[in-house]
């Protein structure tokens, strides 16, 4: 474990000594990733020009929800969001290379072209968030502020957990990145939405199958003070933590079968 | 360990599970034996070459000596370690060098690589510094450092993965086809550098290759795989005579003659005034050289080696027979 972090930090820390070569290049990619990013939200903001309320939200409750997963989800894309690659490194048998050097592959699988610009989504997510919480009306308890980076912390590690799934997946399926896409992308995308205006069976499927609603709905309705569309008792919206390291003992378990039956076979 | 016992394998065997769709939903399965019940030592220090046609098992059996593939069956240890039980710790003591494919990061200058490697392998500054000018030097790296890699010829970036693979000091250097597409310079360097690692640090070599003249200028030993089943293993001189293979004396004449008669080779083939003369691979041209422009007007002449498909196909035949 404290190898991988090592050999991560090694790798991370070489493509960004690269990509700081070229400054000029590095701060327009940034800004590109943000403004893509911002744009996201602008939609948003033209959607409330027609609605007062999106199931039954405010606008600043959406940001509220929107800043949360967007947060959340830009931490890891940037920390190890490079992980898509993995299909093609099966394919191309450059995964071998990876494999006859001393340190765990996972690590240099998900440092590999470290992108810092993905920061981008990460400070856009930021404002929205920071933006929200001057508008939305909250009555402030310690449980609620210690929820907070909580909140942010298992959502990031819920996403790097279904990137390394994603990604543990393609070892047998090498052409599923679109696939795991429609996870993290697509999950992030739904997520920046109020749970209420989706179908009962859809916010069951993120809750008890591939548990993305404890990234932002089940603490953020806590926090607002809001009812839940599923029936599940308050203290829920305090388990993100354990979900997340559930879900990421799942993915390592997922990672090292992916590793072992790549090293049976050889493709 | 014993020295003689470096690298050893006993009875190892790798089985693929292939799935073939044959219809709608239906997939039919079939095994396929990469490598059979093959069993060898190599000694420290030794230097082989292991060869054979492809699909034979050549890459398979690299890939197992190095961790990446698990056997299915039978017992094998590199420096006494087991090396798809303990891959990462058997990463610190071997090196590895695919010719088809680098290791080396493609978007990056190649001294990040070594820089990487440094850190990576925790290898000792004083003992990088040292390795690191030792293969800038001998593979004539110096002006390539600052390069990204992608921009390296294919020469180039071989002799750069050859360095990658060697910061570390490993005992044991895996290259798999190592000279594969590069022209005759940058193989004379590849060859050159390999053998005087050989003699100088005593690194154990195996390298797969399709070039018998790499065999033939670096390894006294050579195995030949078929079919994942050791079909040969000793000097290569005694391959030729297993393979009873020849090398072809082109000569070209002032004018058209008959076929000309010369002890220990024959004529086969005429061509107006050249004629090809085939004569024992193990056996020296200068005899017939002398012999030849002593009684016949010669303009020109070269010799050809035997291609090693030609020698293991001519192997096969023999055992076919006997």
């Amino acid at each position: 474990m404290l190898a991988g972090v090592r050999a991560y930090g090694m790798i991370a820390g070489m493509w960004v000594r690269s990509t700081m070569a070229y400054r000029a290049s590095f701060a327009m990619t940034t800004f590109g990733n943000f403004a893509a990013t911002f744009f996201d939200f602008v939609t948003i903001m033209l959607m409330f020009l027609r609605v007062r309320a999106l199931g039954g939200y405010t606008l600043a409750e959406v940001a509220f929800l929107y800043g949360l997963s967007a947060v959340s989800f830009g931490l890891a894309d940037l920390a190890i969001g490079s992980m898509d690659r993995l299909g093609r490194r099966v394919r191309d048998g450059t995964l071998d290379t990876l494999l006859v050097r001393p340190v765990p592959v996972l690590a240099q699988v998900a440092a590999d072209r470290f992108a810092l610009r993905r920061l981008g989504r990460v400070v856009q997510g930021s404002l929205v968030l920071g933006w929200a919480l001057t508008r939305v009306e909250i009555d402030w308890t310690p449980s609620k502020l210690l929820l907070m980076p909580v909140t942010v912390a298992s959502g990031c590690a819920i996403f790097c957990a279904v990137f390394v799934a994603g990604a543990a997946f393609q070892f047998v399926a090498q052409d599923a990145s679109e696939v795991q896409n429609a996870f993290t992308y697509g999950g992030t995308t739904l997520l920046q939405y109020p749970p209420t205006v989706f179908a009962k069976e859809l916010v069951r499927g993120v809750t008890f199958v591939l548990p993305l609603a404890f990234v932002n709905w089940l603490p953020a309705t806590y926090v607002l003070g809001r009812p839940y569309p599923l029936d599940l008792p308050r203290w829920v919206a305090f388990t993100p933590p354990l979900v997340a390291a559930g879900c990421c003992a799942l993915a390592g378990l997922a990672w090292r079968a992916g590793l072992r039956s790549y090293r049976s076979t050889g493709s | 360990m014993p020295d003689s016992d470096f690298i050893r394998l006993e009875e190892v065997e790798k089985v693929f599970e292939v799935r073939k769709r044959t219809g709608f939903m239906k997939r039919e399965r079939r095994e396929v034996r990469a490598v059979d019940s093959l069993s060898f030592s190599v000694a420290r220090g030794e230097m082989v070459g292991y060869i054979g046609p492809n699909g034979a098992g050549k890459s398979t059996t690299i890939k197992m000596l190095t961790g990446i593939l698990t056997p299915s069956g039978g017992r094998l240890r590199v420096a006494g370690i087991d090396p798809s039980r303990e891959r990462t710790r058997l990463a610190q003591r071997i090196g590895v060098v695919f010719g088809q494919r680098t290791t080396l990061w493609w978007d990056l200058p190649l001294i990040d690589s070594y820089r990487l490697a440094h850190r990576m392998y925790r290898i000792p500054e004083a003992r990088y510094r040292e390795n690191l000018a030792r293969c800038v030097e001998l593979l004539e790296l110096g002006d390539l450092l600052d390069v990204p890699v992608r921009q390296l010829s294919l020469g180039q970036r071989m002799r750069g993965d050859i360095a990658a693979a060697l910061l570390h000091d490993p005992e044991v250097l895996y290259l798999d086809e190592p000279t594969i597409g590069l022209d005759v310079v940058s193989k004379a360097k590849v060859r050159g550098f390999l053998r005087e690692l050989n003699a100088e640090r005593g690194t154990t070599v195996l390298l797969t290759t399709h070039d018998l003249q790499d065999i033939e200028q670096l390894c006294s030993r050579v195995m030949v795989i078929d079919h994942g089943r050791l079909m040969y293993d000793g000097p290569l001189a005694g391959l030729h005579e297993a393979g009873e293979s020849e090398r072809t004396l082109v000569v070209d004449l002032e004018r058209e003659l008959p076929p000309v008669e010369v002890p220990g080779a024959r004529v086969v083939r005429v061509e107006g005034p050249r004629q090809s003369l085939a004569f024992p691979a193990g056996q020296s041209a200068a005899p017939l050289v002398a012999h030849l422009a002593a009684r016949y007007p010669l303009v020109d002449l070269s010799v050809r080696e035997p291609d090693i498909e030609a020698v293991i196909a001519k192997m096969y035949a023999e055992k076919a027979v006997s």
